[in-house]
C-alpha cells in the first residue's frame, strides 16, 4: 500500500488508499483525533507502527511537512493575525502554493479577510484552517472535524471542495461525526469507538452490514395474511405488529415489493401507507456504539 | 501559484520560510499596544522622567542624559527580546499556532531564527527611536565606531540570554502565568536588576551579584561601552553563561503543544 498501514490507538488497524476520502468516525471521545494526530506525527504510539507516505511521522516529519496538509480541530492561527495574512503566511512556506485570493473566494471568506483571527466566527476559523491545509498543495490531507459548527451552504461549499481535492489526486482522510458527511464524501469509512476499530467498508456497505430492509403497510386491521406469506420469497415474512400496521421483513428485494403489491390488487386492498425502509449508517452507527449519551 | 487543486507538494526556500516568518512575528509584534507599551512608552518615559526627576533616582556622577540612556537603551532590548518573547510564545503555544507550524514546512530551528530575526527588527527599531529622543536631550555618547560595534555586540548577546530565558519560561507555565510572570520579571529587573541605575549607585553587597544578571551585565555593559571602554570581558561572559543555561534548559522543558 502506498499510503502505508496506518496508526495506532488500541491495536487499530487501518489503511488510507491513495487518491481516496476515508473518514473516520465515532463518537465524541472515541479516539478519532488521537489517531488523526499519530498521522500527523504529534503522538508517538506506545507500540506498532505508522507509515505515512511510506514515511514515519515523528522521525521523518520534516519531509511530511510540505507533502500533509494539516487542519486542526481548532486553534493554529495568531489572535491577532488576519485571515487573508494568515493564509498568505502558509502559502509562503510552500514551493507552489494555491492562488490565496481565489481559494479565499472559493471558501467565501472574502469579506473578513482583513478580520483579526480572534474576531471571526467559529464557522469562519473553521473554513480558514480548512484553507491552511490545503493552500500548500499536499499529497495528502488530514481533516480533523472540518465542517463542525458550520452552516448547512458552508458544508455543501466544503464537501465540494474535499471533492474537487480526491478527483485532483489528493488523498483525504477527516474525521467526522456527522453521518450524512459519510455518505456525501467518503469512499471509504472507519467506525472507531474506545479507540478500536468498530467497522470498516464503504459506507453502503455498512449501511446494508447484516441488516435487513422493512417494508411497513397501514391497512385495515385483521387482513389475513396467510396467501401473501405464502406467495412472499423465501426469506421474507409478513406479520400485524399492531393493529392495522403490517411489517414485511427478512429478505426484502423488488421481488418481495411486487409479491405484495400483486397481492393488496387480488385482496381489493389500497393500503394508507406503504414505506420501504432502509436502515441507515446512523442505525448502524448507534447499533455499533451504543445509545448511551457521551461523557 | 495556481487553481488546480492537484498535488504539487514541496517547502520554500529555507531563507524565504525565515523571512516570512520573521516579518509576520515582527508585524503581530508591532500590532501589540500592550507590548509597544513596554517596547517603546516606558523607556521614553525612564529617559524623560529620569533626566528631569534628580531627586528621586540617584544615578550618580556624569551627565544624567549620559548615564541613563545606555541603561533605556538595555531596558528596550529587555523589554522586547525578554517580554515580549515570553507572552508571545506562550500564547503561540495556547493557541496552536507552534503546533500548526509544527505540521507545516518551516523547521523549528527556522522558526527560531524567524524569532529572533523579528526580535533584533523590533529592536533595531526601539533603539532608533531611544537613541535619537536621548539625543533631542542632549545625549552624547563617547567611544565612535568602537562602541558602535560594542553596542551590537552586547545587543546580540543580550537578546539571545533573554530571549532563551524567555522561551525557557513560556515552554514550561500556562500562557496567563507567563504573561504575569513575564511582566513582574521586567518590573522588578527595571527597578532592581540593575539595568537603569548604575550598579556602582547599589550597596557594594549587592552591585557583584546584579552584575552577574543579564539585566545587570547588558546594562553596565552598554554604559561602560557608551562612555568609551571597551565591553567588559565579564558582561560578555555572564550573557553568553545565561544563553547556554537557557537554550540547553528551555530546549530539555519546552512543550510545543
Amino acid at each position: 500500500m502506498t499510503y502505508g498501514e496506518v496508526i495506532a490507538v488500541d491495536r487499530l488497524d487501518l489503511e488510507v488508499a491513495e487518491g481516496t476520502v476515508t473518514a473516520v468516525l465515532g463518537p465524541n471521545g472515541a479516539g478519532k483525533t488521537t489517531t488523526v494526530e499519530t498521522c500527523e506525527g504529534y503522538r508517538r504510539p506506545q507500540a506498532g507502527t505508522v507509515r505515512v507516505l511510506g514515511l514515519d511521522p515523528r522521525r521523518e516529519r520534516r519531509r511530511l511537512g510540505s507533502r500533509v496538509g494539516v487542519m486542526l480541530q481548532n486553534g493554529g492561527s495568531w489572535s491577532g493575525v488576519r485571515a487573508a495574512e494568515m493564509l498568505r503566511h502558509i502559502a509562503a512556506l510552500h514551493a507552489h502554493p494555491l492562488d490565496v485570493s481565489l481559494l479565499i473566494e472559493r471558501l467565501g471568506l472574502g469579506s473578513c479577510g482583513r478580520t483579526p483571527y480572534r474576531r471571526l466566527s467559529g464557522g469562519q476559523q473553521q473554513r480558514l484552517g480548512l484553507a491552511m491545509a490545503v493552500v500548500g498543495r499536499p499529497e495528502l490531507v488530514f481533516l480533523d472535524e472540518p465542517t463542525a459548527g458550520l452552516d448547512p451552504q458552508a458544508r455543501h461549499n466544503a464537501w465540494d471542495l474535499v471533492r474537487e481535492l480526491r478527483d485532483g489526486g489528493v488523498t483525504v482522510v477527516l474525521t467526522t461525526h456527522y453521518m450524512d458527511e459519510v455518505e456525501h464524501l467518503a469512499d471509504q469509512v472507519h467506525v472507531i469507538d474506545h479507540g478500536r476499530l468498530v467497522a470498516s467498508g464503504s459506507p453502503a456497505t455498512l449501511a446494508a452490514r447484516g441488516s435487513e430492509n422493512t417494508i411497513r403497510l397501514r391497512a385495515r386491521p385483521g387482513l389475513d395474511l396467510a396467501g401473501l406469506v405464502r406467495a412472499l420469497p423465501a426469506g421474507a415474512h409478513a406479520q400485524e405488529v399492531a393493529p392495522g400496521s403490517y411489517v414485511v421483513s427478512g429478505k426484502v428485494d423488488p421481488q418481495a415489493l411486487a409479491t405484495l403489491t400483486a397481492w393488496c390488487a387480488a385482496e381489493g386492498l389500497l393500503p394508507e401507507s406503504l414505506h420501504v425502509e432502509r436502515r441507515t449508517l446512523e442505525d448502524v452507527f448507534l447499533d455499533l456504539t451504543g445509545r448511551e449519551l457521551r461523557p | 501559484m495556481s487553481t488546480s487543486l492537484s498535488p504539487a507538494p514541496g517547502s520554500a526556500p529555507l531563507t524565504r520560510m525565515v523571512t516570512a516568518q520573521a516579518l509576520m512575528e515582527t508585524r503581530l509584534l508591532l500590532r501589540n499596544g500592550e507590548q509597544l507599551l513596554l517596547a517603546v512608552v516606558i523607556p521614553l518615559l525612564v529617559l524623560v522622567a529620569g533626566r528631569q526627576a534628580g531627586s528621586l533616582l540617584d544615578i550618580g556622577a556624569g551627565r544624567r542624559i549620559d548615564v541613563l540612556t545606555p541603561g533605556v537603551l538595555a531596558l528596550a532590548v529587555m523589554s522586547t527580546s525578554f517580554t515580549s518573547v515570553a507572552i508571545a510564545t506562550g500564547f503561540e503555544r495556547r493557541y496552536g499556532v507552534l503546533k500548526r507550524l509544527g505540521a507545516s514546512p518551516l523547521p523549528r530551528s527556522g522558526l527560531l531564527a524567524g524569532k529572533l530575526a523579528a526580535v533584533l527588527l523590533v529592536e533595531a527599531l526601539q533603539l532608533a527611536i531611544l537613541c535619537s529622543v536621548a539625543a533631542g536631550l542632549g545625549w552624547r555618547p563617547s567611544g565612535g565606531i568602537s562602541a558602535v560595534l560594542g553596542v551590537l555586540l552586547l545587543v546580540l548577546l543580550g537578546s539571545a540570554a533573554f530571549a532563551s530565558l524567555a522561551l525557557l519560561m513560556a515552554g514550561a507555565l500556562r500562557a496567563e502565568a507567563t504573561l504575569a510572570a513575564a511582566n513582574l520579571v521586567y518590573l522588578m529587573l527595571l527597578v532592581a536588576g540593575g539595568i537603569v541605575v548604575p550598579l556602582a549607585r547599589y550597596p557594594e553587597s549587592v552591585s557583584a551579584h546584579l552584575e552577574l544578571l543579564p539585566s545587570g551585565a547588558l546594562g553596565q555593559g552598554l554604559r561602560d561601552v557608551l562612555s568609551g571602554s571597551g565591553p567588559g570581558l565579564l558582561h560578555v561572559v555572564v550573557l553568553l553563561a545565561w544563553t547556554i543555561i537557557g537554550t540547553s534548559l528551555a530546549v530539555r522543558t519546552f512543550r510545543w503543544e
